[in-house]
């Protein structure tokens, strides 16, 4: 095994381009595991830790460029007026000591469907900024990131650099199911994020099918509701059919399987459950103009 | 690979580390510091908590070619770092030497006199509310607890559950590892009542 140690991101592509088989290694969390039970051997490991634009990130008038390195713990301090759905998710990742290292382009490059970064990054509609020594910048779309059970849809020869999320409009929500508050592998999650400019709803759906999904059915049903019922405009209720509706088209968006952690039945029956809460959390935000970034103790 | 970097202050080098090797390991088996404890391997425990540039991470999901040129603080450490974060660093010879890290041996005070401590009000607080029973959680413990208490004075039940949340026990002693956070911070409170800090 080489230890690769570049000092500045053009030193990273370059060493990326020459050995694409190198794994690279941000905070550790997901390889250093692998790694210590000797699972992966790889030949060598690209060691990110000096490349100080990793870990800083922008806000901007639209958007926040999120550095790929930014630990969660960065996050949940400094971004939750930005990104309330990814800093309610980021708070969910394990415990202190891996929030302090672990970061979502370590999410983003290991792409396996329980990452808790996902939901809200689908939610949030953002795009992950990936580069390549010989075809510099490329931005992805989160829709079309993930492209199979672990697998994503970058070449061997780039790396994750940052990702741009727009900046809420409206209140998100983050919701996860599992044994205890800490320490935990989602059984399943659900992000839900209301765009009230585009009167639009977007949703992120982890851990109950081969990747990281949004229940666009449930998105689209749930728009068209909303403006039909004038919801936007006058705050008032959503109708409890109109939620169980949502909830059931978000439940029939998974497509899980039976594991360890939670059988299919019980994840569909979960996310359709997820879905009605965080519907409910968001709204009652919404209606109160506030952007919700407490949720977790109500109930409904 | 050889790797050199600072633990407990001092100067440290590293030789014939193995690339795929944790911080762990290279603190255990290469520097004799064998403080921080091997469990889980996979960042669930806690036990292996050390302060990399001042922030709680589990070392065994550090790279050891991943701390080159910087700052580690382990239990070893950890009663003159929180010596000298309360009085400073006036003669200029901080943090502990390695021989004297490895020969480290928790000396509480005396009952009687109440002298003779080498602890760190952490660890003394842990051995009088009684949140030592098996041992093998308690160092992780000491360093997440030592640095809650350095960024909150007066951290709620609440936060004190958050910032052990990583750190398991298998005794199950979690309520007298409570009191003993509570105790600490309580008498951290008691000591600088009326000096104004």
């Amino acid at each position: 095994m080489d230890f690769l140690r570049p000092a500045s991101w053009e030193e990273a592509l370059a060493a990326k381009a020459e050995h694409p088989t190198a794994v690279p290694i941000a905070g550790g969390t997901d390889v250093m595991v692998e790694i210590n039970f000797d699972h992966r051997r790889p030949e060598y490991l690209l060691d990110l830790n000096r490349i100080g634009d990793l870990y800083e990130w922008e806000v901007g008038e639209k958007t926040v460029r999120l550095g790929a390195s930014v630990p969660y713990t960065r996050i949940m301090e400094n971004l939750r007026t930005e990104l309330p759905g990814l800093a309610l998710a980021s708070h969910t990742v394990a415990s202190p000591q891996i929030r302090n290292r672990g970061g979502v382009g370590g999410n983003l490059g290991t792409a396996s469907p329980a990452g808790d970064a996902h939901p809200a990054l689908l939610a949030s509609g953002c795009e992950v900024e990936v580069e390549s020594a010989e075809r510099g910048v490329r931005m992805i779309p989160i829709d079309e990131f993930y492209v199979g059970v672990k697998r994503n849809a970058m070449a061997a020869d780039e790396l994750i650099r940052a990702v741009h999320l727009p900046k809420a409009d409206g209140p998100q929500q983050f919701s996860k199911v599992g044994t205890r508050n800490a320490m935990v592998i989602a059984v399943c999650a659900f992000g839900l994020a209301l765009h009230p400019e585009t009167r639009t709803v977007r949703t992120g759906i982890g851990s109950a099918a081969p990747t990281p999904v949004r229940a666009k059915e449930a998105e689209t049903f749930l728009a068209a509701a909303l403006e039909e019922g004038g919801h936007w405009e006058s705050g008032k209720p959503i109708p409890p059919s109109v939620a169980k509706q949502f909830a059931q088209l978000a439940s029939g968006a998974c497509n899980p399987i039976d594991d360890v952690r939670g059988s299919a039945k019980y994840r569909r029956h979960a996310v359709g459950i997820m879905a009605r809460r965080t519907l409910g959390w968001t709204w009652e935000s919404y209606r109160g103009n506030s952007y919700g970034t407490q949720g977790g103790a109500q109930c409904a | 690979m050889r790797v050199n970097f600072t633990v407990n202050g001092r100067k440290q080098e590293a030789d014939d580390v193995w690339e795929g090797e944790s911080l762990l390991y290279v603190l255990r088996e290469r520097l004799g510091l064998p403080g921080s404890k091997n469990a889980c391997e996979q960042g669930e425990c806690g036990s292996c908590t050390v302060r990399l540039d001042g922030v709680p991470v589990c070392s065994c999901l550090v790279a050891a070619g991943q701390v080159e040129g910087r700052e580690v603080v382990t239990v070893e450490g950890l009663a003159d770092f929180a010596k000298q974060r309360a009085e400073g660093c006036a003669s200029g010879a901080c943090g502990t030497e390695l021989n004297k890290a490895q020969q480290w041996q928790a000396k509480p005070a005396d009952s009687q006199t109440g002298e003779g401590s080498g602890l760190s009000p952490i660890q003394q607080a842990f051995i009088d509310a009684g949140a030592v029973q098996c041992g093998f959680c308690t160092p992780g413990l000491l360093v997440a607890a030592d640095e809650l208490l350095e960024r909150n004075t007066s951290p709620s039940d609440a936060d004190i559950r958050e910032a052990l949340s990583g750190n398991l026990c298998r005794c199950t002693g979690y309520e007298k590892i409570l009191d003993a956070v509570r105790l600490a911070a309580a008498r951290g409170e008691a000591e600088t009542a009326g000096t104004g800090v």
